[in-house]
């Protein structure tokens, strides 16, 4: 056999394992039934979207900040509307309570999601399709 | 007023460049056709003209856009979109690539002025390359076009040049006055007001664009079945396109390391991977031409490099301007409905190539079986590895694109990328990496063609055993535990060592060649730096009470902040921290100057001084003057002293804009060994309005101690004043300071001055209370009684200012960057050889 053979064959062998890895190793979006589910014999972790729960006069409810103020829980709302209480072992994210859509990256531990990351979407960024007044007011008091 | 001339004439010069580059494209081809018959030279100058008058509009482009921004017509989308009256000059340049258009412009603007340099210097290879840069710009030039095609109803492109009124058509004021022009822009993006984010994109596009002159040339080979001879004009631009494209990267990676507050400069983010893939492309490419310049093997190697190359660019300008990536990417474009033409632009290219390809594959020369003991082997191994480590990157960045594919045929794939991508990529690439050192050090040493064993055995002995003997030093001193890390340590220092050895080597025969090592040195060094700074990045900031929030995050979960309350210091690991409250930046004084100091205006970038301001010792404003301050970026002071009792002060800084909420920037620590990296993570919103506590007055004579919020203070005195900063006062106004000294923690003495008003013509009284931001006390004066000699204060108080703060060391993090430096030196040497070598060749008509 010759040698360009044998590095034919070692450049398909390592693009396979390139492509089972990647296919092992990519993460999923999923919501929390089947987030929870997966716990159970995956130490994977896992994308789930949803929303911050807010009352019906648009507030957000359910955050508490630990007394040291660099942890916090908060309540979120997948897709399909499931409430879930997920915890967060960083300070809480400054835009968070303004964002619109909350992706967060982790897994279930016992009855709570834990969230190794957090991504927001919020509703200013990248795009500026409103206008807004420009002229600030002065503080005085 | 609604400037439409100048937008028209804007848009009338990216007709004009798309229509010109079209016709360039069309006359370069017969130019090309025809070859050195009377028709082609005919051509030929149809096409120069064509690409002339397309650079010229492209100019023009450019000159308008500019004269928007520059002029504040902000009736114009993208002036108002990217800019803003108080930007700076030099960021409004920053304005072109913030936006998707203007970056567009910026890339065409770059391949116009490379097209003309071809034109003048390309000789022979004139007319071929430049149809191929022709129709690039053609392709991009429709990308900013803008035009709806009558009767289809199918919009071509975006320009740069539409105003506010047709953009936002829903928006109720333009219905009611169609020539409202808005006051003022938005602004440019607050990271991007960095000078890095000057130079890196233009870096960047200029690497982009340089990538075009091998493709262009690779194509005029085999178009014009010349299939090797497009390699040695091509050499030394390959090498520019691999160092500038390199460089866009490392710079912007250096922007992501001062400016963002990840914590590192490498996020394995889609946008960051869709550079790095066709660069790993182009440098293998660029080696496998060398091969081919020296001994005429691997030229089919070379060619399918450097076709991929291209089409990973198109690729990656697809991925990250289509708005395919959606969610997973935090800083792609924002989707400008240009997926179709971009696909069309990428798809056009692929058949282009492929087609030639195919035509030309049974001609091309094939590489019979190359001996392992000759350098040529060795290179291809190396071309092949970057292959794989490309791959690597490439297969997980598509995922988005797979989700899409699979949506078409309604599969819902729901895939996401790697949760822990630093962990997923580096796991490859890393081996990648290990192959790369041990190949860059070892090939140099085989002469081209064949060599044996025995040569080898004697040429290799000393680097190795130096190297061993280097990494065994290096084990002691740093403290490498992971068997991978070790590896690449080790492998990474065999690198350096070896090709330090062929630069000695050089030194009698030829320094002219150098390049090769020096830039080789340069990227093991930069993998040490990476090794160090990534792989043994420390959060110092740990949270080392051991009190832990919650049992649900378990033991592993360390938290990795740290809570500073204004003055009061803080322990964190070997140093001492307090954090001394909110500065700005002035534009016209340096060094950061208390908010304290300041009073806001009515305009939110102007202030008024309250006090004087001096900067080692020098005075630059004094009270009552006008301070220019971007009211965007608070800094926050942390004074840090070591165990040796060495102090030294940061500013982390957080800006808070309408557009992208909070943004933390760190500030660096430089040191020798390592940087300490300290960003803050969250600050009390300084938006919220601050909640004072309910006011308690208390009646106090002049000279009384008495209690504020359990501080001890003095009532020192009361004086009348004549004017009184922010309030205009009548002839009969009255206004009264009293001097009041409070004695805070650790012997600090403060002064607050309340001030009462009595207005007189209107019979009421007013207060202005003074703010001890440091004790977080509010004291008002709110009314004065003669017949008791006494005045009532009210005091309220408030939550102390507060940080949080995350730090970390960086070890070693220099390293990466001289790499970076002997990196573009050794691609500087190699260029200027291979340039003056081939104008010297021109010049003897052999080219």
């Amino acid at each position: 056999m010759k040698f360009s053979h044998i590095l034919g064959i070692l450049v398909i062998a390592v693009a396979v394992i390139i492509i089972i890895s990647t296919t092992g190793d990519a993460s999923s979006y999923v919501n929390f039934e089947q987030a929870k589910a997966m716990a159970v014999n995956d130490s994977r972790e896992i994308h789930v979207v949803g929303t911050l729960k807010k009352d019906p006069q648009g507030h957000v409810v359910g955050i508490s900040p630990s007394p040291d103020k660099l942890s916090f829980s908060f309540l979120m709302v997948d897709e399909q509307g499931r409430e879930q209480l997920v915890r967060y072992n960083e300070p809480m994210p400054p835009d968070f309570l303004r964002s619109e859509q909350v992706v967060v990256i982790g897994r279930y531990q016992g009855n709570s999601f834990v969230a190794k990351q957090i991504l927001l979407k919020c509703p200013s960024k990248y795009q500026e399709n409103e206008l807004q007044p420009t002229s600030q007011q002065a503080q005085f008091q | 007023m609604v400037h439409e001339w100048i937008g028209q004439t804007g848009h009338f010069f990216v007709i004009l460049s798309f229509v010109s580059a079209l016709w360039a494209t069309w006359n370069y081809y017969w130019a090309s056709q025809k070859g050195e018959l009377l028709a082609g030279k005919r051509w030929l100058t149809l096409g120069r003209l064509g690409f002339g008058l397309h650079s010229l509009a492209v100019f023009g482009v450019v000159a308008s856009l500019f004269y928007i921004i520059y002029n504040h017509y902000f009736e114009y989308h993208y002036a108002w979109s990217h800019s803003s009256r108080s930007l700076p000059v030099y960021y409004m340049i920053s304005c072109f690539w913030e936006g998707q258009e203007g970056s567009f412009l910026v890339w065409i603007f770059w391949q116009a002025i490379l097209g003309l340099i071809l034109m003048r210097y390309a000789g022979r290879w004139e007319a071929p390359v430049l149809a191929v840069f022709a129709f690039v710009q053609a392709f991009l030039a429709s990308m900013i076009l803008g035009t709806v095609i009558p009767g289809l109803d199918l919009k071509i492109g975006s320009s740069p040049f539409m105003l506010m009124r047709d953009v936002m058509v829903d928006t109720p004021v333009f219905a009611l006055n169609p020539d409202y022009v808005p006051e003022d822009g938005t602004g440019l993006n607050p990271l991007l007001q960095n000078y890095w984010m000057v130079i890196h994109p233009p870096t960047l596009f200029l690497g982009f664009a340089l990538t075009l002159v091998p493709f262009a040339y690779c194509i005029a080979g085999l178009w014009k079945k010349e299939h090797g001879a497009w390699i040695r004009p091509a050499l030394s631009w390959t090498s520019a396109a691999a160092l500038i494209l390199g460089l866009g990267i490392l710079m912007g990676a250096y922007w992501a390391y001062e400016t963002l507050n990840f914590g590192g400069y490498w996020n394995w983010d889609p946008v960051e991977n869709a550079v790095y893939i066709p660069w790993l492309m182009l440098v293998g490419g660029l080696h496998l031409m060398m091969v081919y310049r020296k001994n005429g093997t691997a030229l089919k190697a070379a060619i399918l490099f450097i076709i991929l190359m291209f089409i990973l660019i198109l690729y990656s300008t697809f991925l990250t301007r289509s708005g395919i990536l959606g969610n997973s990417s935090v800083h792609s474009f924002t989707d400008l409905g240009l997926s179709g033409q971009l696909l069309l632009y990428m798809l056009a290219f692929a058949a282009l190539s492929v087609a030639l390809l195919i035509r030309e594959w049974k001609h091309l020369p094939s590489t019979g079986e190359v001996s392992a003991y000759s350098r040529e082997f060795w290179i291809f191994i190396g071309a092949t590895v970057l292959a794989l480590m490309a791959l690597q990157v490439l297969v997980p960045t598509s995922i988005p694109v797979y989700n899409t594919v699979a949506s078409w045929f309604g599969i819902e794939l729901n895939m996401a990328p790697p949760a822990n991508p630093e962990i997923f990529y580096t796991k490859f690439q890393l081996w990648f990496a290990v192959c790369l050192a041990l190949l860059s050090g070892t090939a140099q040493f085989f002469w081209w063609q064949k060599m044996d064993a025995a040569k080898v055995r004697k040429a290799l002995v000393m680097p190795v055993v130096v190297a061993l003997i280097v990494s065994l030093l290096a084990l002691i001193l740093l403290d490498v535990k992971e068997p991978a890390y070790l590896v690449l340590l080790v492998a990474a220092i065999y690198a350096v060592v070896s090709n330090f050895f062929v630069l000695l080597g050089l030194k009698q025969t030829n320094l002219k060649l150098a390049g090769g090592s020096v830039a080789h040195i340069g990227v093991a060094m930069i993998l040490l730096g990476i090794l160090f700074s990534s792989g043994y990045s420390k959060v110092i900031s740990q949270n080392t009470s051991g009190l832990l929030y919650s049992r649900e995050f378990g033991d592993e979960v360390n938290q990795e902040n740290v809570l500073l309350w204004l003055n009061e210091p803080q322990t964190m690991q070997q140093y001492q921290l307090v954090y001394k409250g909110q500065f700005y930046e002035a534009f016209d004084a340096p060094g950061y100057i208390p908010k304290q100091l300041l009073n806001p205006t009515e305009k939110p970038d102007r202030f008024l001084a309250r006090g004087d301001y001096y900067h080692r010792g020098r005075k630059y404003f004094g009270e009552g003057d006008t301070v220019r301050i971007n009211p965007e970026n608070t800094y926050y002071r942390v004074e840090y002293t070591d165990e040796k009792g060495k102090k030294f002060t940061l500013y982390p800084r957080a800006q808070v804009n309408p557009q992208m909420g909070f943004i933390a920037s760190p500030d660096i620590f430089r040191g020798i060994r390592s940087d300490l990296y300290t960003h803050v993570s969250v600050v009390p919103d300084p938006e919220e309005p601050i909640k004072w506590s309910d006011p308690e007055e208390q009646k106090v004579k002049i000279g009384d101690r008495f209690f504020i919020n359990d501080y001890v203070a003095v009532l020192e005195g009361l004086q009348p004043l004549q004017q009184v900063q922010g309030l205009q006062l009548g002839t009969k106004d009255i206004a009264v300071k009293a001097r009041i000294r409070i004695f805070g923690e650790q012997g600090a003495e403060f002064t607050a001055e309340p001030i009462y008003v009595l207005r007189m013509e209107e019979k009421t009284t007013g207060n202005l209370p003074a703010v001890v931001n440091d004790l977080a006390l509010k004291v008002g004066f709110m009314a004065i009684h003669p017949e008791e000699d006494s005045i009532t204060l009210s005091t309220s108080n408030t939550q102390k200012d507060y940080i949080i703060l995350k730090a970390m060391e960086k070890p070693l993090i220099n390293i990466l960057w001289i790499g970076t430096l002997l990196l573009v030196a050794g691609f500087g040497i190699a260029i200027v050889r291979r340039t003056t070598e081939y104008r010297q060749l021109q010049r003897k008509g052999v080219e």
